[in-house]
């Protein structure tokens, strides 16, 4: 199908000058509020795909044709709890990702209702002095360009950057139409996925002619400190920061108290703005995640204090209330100063090269 | 390789490039990728700081072999973790690299050569990609040669990428062109001297553009001499490196050390590289056949230095990266002294000091730094049986746990402080190099070890350290911690890094050092002296920087005085004081002030440093902390039982305004009679953040503002009938409560002029008759208001003093008196200046310039020899 839409404005000085003033807040998990309903396969069905030959349930994206009211409502709740951004449901919608389900026809079409109920949302509550802002979310792809699946042969990729750059290119396109105000590529743990991301969007805008501002934010998967695809923090950066990302952080995998000293490290060396969205603890044995609000923001708080953050929000695990939590422990707090820019060059392999 | 921006020389590997290796090109045309792969790894191991990978072969499927060597590489992590340089001449196989590349790349390269559009289109792709890139100085009409023509397309091509697309700048690496020189054809003989002076115009004139070459063309003439071709290689990077050249493509196993190049070798090399006479490239063909690697000079050589010295033989083997016979030259070494250890600490820590220097002169290169360094651990690895065997069976003395610090990877150092610990038969972790903060902590506490040790050699690892320590703080660990390695010092450690960890944090200058470091510290008899000892030290350093500080940076007089604390009295009105005059306090219950003592300095007085409560539950003097803490309670208990002591206090608030430093105090509210002036001194040092030069008349509204301001002075005193009693305890030879009593009532006395001072901001005064603060609080100064003592930092000069026992008739009113040289008795008191200004603060007055010490002489009535008795501490 083609998606037809207007752009949003070019936003970018609005939230630079926001983000000297105070710390913004991102929204908490999609998946942990779309599990509250409880929803069976019939629900994610809907009418349209009653007859769909696989099962959906779980593709979470797919509720945004089938059961757009409650994802509004998800948002709305988030806006409510003092989010300044909100990430668009589609974390999965990209032809990569819907092959599990058949559905790689569905991508662009999700993609726009996305950002469409996004945009719907933030419009319902933002006021002229609190304006709300969208970011189209172009997720990690359940595949990988820097990893082989095949452990005989280490040189094997299941996917290329060509089709990740493809894949990626059109769900930007779609997300700027659905009325994005910033496109995010997150819970990056493949570096090289996220370059292909990257490039896309770069293709998508130039398609467009019209920029959207972009946020960055990666994986460190475990207490190695790495990515999955290796990559340190800083190695991570250098590798990313060319695009100019109005801000550059970590999200996903870790809670705040395993991920404070690489967001500590980042926010070291960081020339843009530092975003955070952790996960609430790690999984226990049933896995749900045990920080509460209070739990977590005594963490954040902590962030704020000590100057790390600018933008912060929650991943896996994260409510409303947790938002919520955070809004009342950072309001007040200065934000962080990014670093002034040192015209390094920022070479990385695993690890950072600056010169 | 640091995380940090390296000053230094980058050297890329060039081994895996099929044009330049005939190995390489025969490994990927047979397929055998996985010992193609081996070969990057010795690049890496070697040094190499990035890789160059060049598949650009005629029989090759280009963009096949490169996309699957980058797809090996990545699951490679010994190779992965450095950058990779693409390196093709095809636009095409430079692309199917990049999108196999997560880290961020150097492209090697592009040009002006199809032209400003393609070129252009390239670079576009690039930025898109986030690659570096490599711009040869190549146009249309070829290869710049002279120096102009290179200069001339760098810039062009430097205005289009920055200007046109806004390509980083930092991102550009300029190749100017390394051609051969000494080939017999006279124009080529300026070649090297056109790359280097076109290299010092980039880095003059294009910022942040860095420079590169491909090294090995310059010696191209002297194919098969590989000594003449090291030795040229050698001298090129010298003069390439001085004039900006920023990294080359080298084999970093092939490069002469600069210093080591035979004399005439060198001279007629650089006669060629330099250019310096007609006649340079026969003299140097003439002399090279002596120097050929087969069966010649060098070979000689080598035989030559077999028959050194031991401790020569070691040298050189260091400097020259030689492991070939370094275990048999060990072994001799360990026959020749006592100890193996002796080994260590003497030859080998002496050669690599000399390896050292010479890479701090840039005569030697990095990758000879770390085959050096491979060197002496390989004689190190072989000593370390012999150590162990040394060591005493059974226990060990502790737990030491060792680590270089993240973004650094310098470990000779601290192996050899992990050597010398376990010989004396300490148990050591040592986490090897590049080690994040959270891994030294949650090792630490995993391990339960007693110290933690801490490495660096460059200079970010100095702020690292600063952070490991803060984090040390914040995770509430209590470990004393070692601070080693180049470039830390006694300074950094006392000024950045110890004020941020409470334990103790000592600076080992040497391995030597450590034992008696550790020793120290691990024994709870030692302990206090060393820190007090360190301590000092500490004390020292701080007071030598502050001096050196103190010489560059100040200001004039008058310039000080310009930029004076502004009290913003058009929009301030001085609270004025309830209770005006002079108040006595004759009989003040010393259970009253009690809950007013800051005890951490009592501890102090004890050698047992840590803040109270927290010292009380220390590891090591917690419980010797706890016992003289529960002594001093009894000695207070037994005070107030017997009354023996008395506490006393006399103050007074008073209408004051300023002029200039000089506070005028008057007799009433009339302000026409001046009771008294108090002098006071100017801070003249450059301030930071536009920070004002204080001085404490700044905080008392100026005559001329016309409004009505306040002083207030006070002494108060905790120490009548001390002396007796402390006497009694003197002849009974009891040392211990002679010097408990003096201790408690001095905290007494501090602990009164706390209470009172309180008192005076809630009641007398009454500016603050709301607060309510905890000693903590009072502690931390967090009230409004200061009370500065004279002979103290905001007010040094003593005999001020002076007028505020005029002032208050405080030795008539409660009997404390003055010394000629103005101290205080009894011993346990205190006296001050009471300031109500919000703003004001505690600030230190420290040097002061012959300006102001004059001004101040004439105020005071003193000659110039009095001026310089009573303000010497502050000048010069």
């Amino acid at each position: 199908m083609t998606i037809k839409g207007d752009y949003r404005p070019d936003q970018s000085e609005l939230l630079t000058s926001m983000l000297k003033q105070r710390v913004l807040f991102l929204d908490g998990a999609m998946g942990t509020m779309i599990q509250e309903y409880k929803f069976e396969e019939d629900d994610y069905r809907g009418e349209r795909f009653k007859d769909w030959p696989t099962s959906v349930r779980g593709n979470n994206d797919l509720l945004v044709l089938t059961q757009p009211q409650v994802i509004k409502d998800i948002h709305i709740a988030y806006l409510e709890a003092g989010a300044d951004i909100i990430e668009t449901n589609s974390f999965n919608a990209t032809v990569a990702s819907m092959a599990d389900y058949g559905m790689e026809s569905l991508a662009d079409e999700i993609n726009f209702e996305a950002a469409k109920l996004a945009r719907e949302a933030c419009d319902q509550v933002a006021t002229p002095d609190k304006p709300k802002f969208v970011a189209g979310v172009l997720g990690p792809t359940s595949k990988t360009t820097s990893i082989s699946p095949d452990v005989n042969d280490p040189g094997f990729r299941n996917i290329t950057f060509d089709a990740l750059v493809a894949d990626y290119t059109k769900a930007t396109l779609a997300l700027m139409a659905g009325g994005a105000d910033l496109i995010l590529v997150e819970t990056i743990f493949d570096t090289l996925n996220a370059k292909a991301a990257l490039y896309a969007v770069e293709v998508a805008f130039e398609e467009a002619n019209h920029r959207l501002p972009i946020m960055i934010s990666g994986t460190i998967t475990d207490a190695s400190g790495r990515t999955l695809s290796g990559q340190t923090t800083e190695a991570f950066y250098n590798s990313i920061c060319h695009v100019n990302p109005i801000s550059i952080g970590l999200n996903c995998a870790l809670g705040p108290d395993l991920l404070r000293q690489y967001v500590d490290e980042l926010s070291s060396f960081a020339e843009c703005f530092v975003s955070v969205h952790p996960n609430a603890g790690l999984p226990n044995e049933f896995g749900e995640y045990d920080l509460d609000a209070q739990d977590m923001a005594e963490h954040i708080g902590e962030w704020a204090q000590s100057k790390l953050i600018n933008i912060v929000g929650g991943c896996c695990g994260t409510t409303p209330e947790h938002i919520q939590a955070f809004v009342d422990v950072v309001s007040g707090q200065q934000p962080r100063t990014p670093r002034p820019a040192a015209a390094l060059m920022r070479l990385s392999g695993l690890e950072a090269f600056n010169v | 390789m640091t995380t940090q921006s390296v000053s230094r020389f980058i050297n890329v590997g060039e081994r895996t490039n099929v044009t330049g290796s005939a190995m390489f090109k025969r490994l990927i045309l047979e397929g055998d990728y996985e010992t193609a792969l081996d070969v990057a790894r010795q690049q890496v191991e070697n040094g190499a700081q990035v890789i160059d990978i060049n598949m650009d072969e005629a029989m090759l499927d280009s963009v096949a072999a490169m996309t699957r060597f980058c797809n090996l590489i990545a699951s490679e992590p010994d190779i992965a973790r450095v950058p990779i340089m693409l390196d093709s001449s095809k636009w095409e196989v430079i692309e199917a690299g990049l999108k196999c590349v997560q880290g961020k790349a150097i492209v090697n390269s592009i040009s002006l050569k199809e032209g400003e559009e393609q070129f252009l289109e390239h670079a576009k792709k690039l930025k898109r990609y986030g690659a570096a890139v490599v711009v040869m100085a190549f146009d249309e009409d070829g290869q710049a040669e002279t120096r102009e023509e290179k200069f001339r397309i760098c810039k062009l091509a430097y205005d289009l990428l920055v200007g046109k697309i806004g390509f980083p700048p930092q991102d550009i690496i300029f190749d100017p062109n390394i051609f051969a020189v000494a080939t017999g054809i006279e124009e080529h003989n300026n070649y090297a001297v056109a790359f280097i002076e076109a290299t010092r115009d980039i880095k003059t004139h294009l910022p942040h553009a860095k420079v590169s070459g491909g090294l090995s063309n310059v010696s191209f003439s002297f194919r098969g001499n590989n000594p003449v071709r090291e030795a040229m290689h050698s001298v090129f990077l010298y003069y390439a490196i001085q004039a900006g050249m920023d990294m080359a493509i080298v084999n970093a196993g092939q490069l002469a050390v600069y210093d080591d190049i035979p004399d005439e070798l060198r001279e007629a090399v650089e006669d060629v590289i330099l250019n310096r006479r007609d006649d340079a490239t026969e003299r140097l063909l003439d002399l090279a056949p002596k120097y050929r690697g087969d069966g010649s000079k060098v070979e000689v050589e080598t035989e030559e230095w077999r028959s050194w010295d031991v401790v020569k033989r070691l040298e050189h083997a260091l400097i020259k990266g030689i492991t070939t016979f370094i275990e048999e030259d060990t072994e001799a070494a360990r026959q020749f002294y006592d100890r193996p250890l002796q080994v260590i600490e003497g030859p080998l820590m002496d050669g690599m000091n000399v390896v050292g220097d010479l890479f701090g002169a840039g005569k030697m290169f990095l990758p000879q730094v770390v085959k050096s360094a491979r060197v002496m651990k390989q004689a190190v690895a072989y000593l370390n049986p012999y150590i162990e065997e040394e060591k005493e069976d059974g226990y060990t003395n502790g737990k030491v746990l060792m680590a270089t610090v993240k973004g650094d990877v310098h470990d000779i150092g601290k192996n050899i402080v992990g050597v010398v610990l376990q010989c004396n038969n300490y148990e050591v972790i040592d986490l090897g190099v590049m080690v994040p903060c959270q891994k030294i902590i949650d090792t630490a506490i995993k391990e339960k070890v007693d110290i933690i040790g801490l490495s660096g050699l460059i200079t970010p690892s100095l702020d690292e350290m600063v952070h490991v320590a803060k984090e040390l703080t914040r995770q509430g660990l209590d470990l004393p911690l070692l601070i080693g390695g180049a470039t830390t010092s006694r300074a950094h450690t006392a000024i950045k890094i110890n004020p941020n960890y409470e334990h103790p944090v000592v600076y080992v200058p040497n391995a030597s050092r450590s034992v008696s470091v550790v020793s120290n510290l691990l024994s709870d008899e030692l302990r206090p002296n060393f820190m007090t000892q360190v301590a000092k030290e500490y004390e020292t350093v701080i007071k030598q920087h502050q001096r050196k500080r103190d010489n560059t940076k100040f200001i004039s007089f008058d310039k000080a005085r310009a930029n004076r604390f502004d009290g913003d009295w058009q929009n301030y009105i001085p609270p004025v004081p309830k209770k005006m005059g002079v108040h006595v306090w004759d009989s003040i219950s010393l259970e009253d002030i009690r809950p007013f003592i800051d005890w951490t300095p009592y501890f102090l007085t004890w050698q047992l440093s840590g803040k109270y409560p927290s010292i009380l539950k220390h590891e090591v003097v917690g419980e010797q902390a706890q016992k003289v803490f529960d002594d001093a309670n009894d000695m207070i208990d037994q005070i107030i039982a017997s009354g023996t002591v008395k506490a006393k206090a006399v103050f007074g608030l008073f209408p004051a305004n300023s002029d200039e430093e000089t506070i005028e105090v008057y007799k009433d509210e009339s302000r026409t009679e001046i009771v008294t002036r108090l002098f006071n001194l100017r801070q003249q040092i450059q301030t930071r953040n536009n920070a004002p030069n204080y001085a404490l008349g700044d905080f008392i509204a100026p005559k001329k503002s016309g409004l009505a301001d306040y002083v207030g002075a006070f002494a108060v005193t905790a120490g009548f009938g001390v002396d007796e009693l402390a006497d009694k305890y003197l002849k009974e030879h009891d040392d211990y409560n002679n010097i408990m009593v003096k201790a408690v009532t001095d905290r007494l006395a501090e602990g009164l002029a706390e209470y009172l001072h309180h008192q005076v901001r809630k009641e007398y005064w009454g500016y603050a008759p709301d607060e309510s603060l905890t000693n903590d609080d009072l502690i931390r100064e967090k009230y409004q208001g200061i009370r500065p003592a004279p002979g103290y930092p905001a007010c040094p000069e003593h005999t001020e003093k002076a007028k505020l026992w005029q002032l208050l008739d405080v030795e008539n009113k409660i009997g404390m008196t003055l010394t000629e040289s103005y101290a205080m008795w009894p011993g346990a008191s205190v006296s001050g200046w009471y300031f109500s200004h919000p703003k004001s603060k505690y600030f230190a007055v420290s040097k002061i310039d012959l300006a102001q010490m004059q001004e101040y002489a004439e105020l005071k009535g003193w000659d110039e020899q009095q001026a310089e008795t009573w303000l010497g501490p502050n000048l010069e």
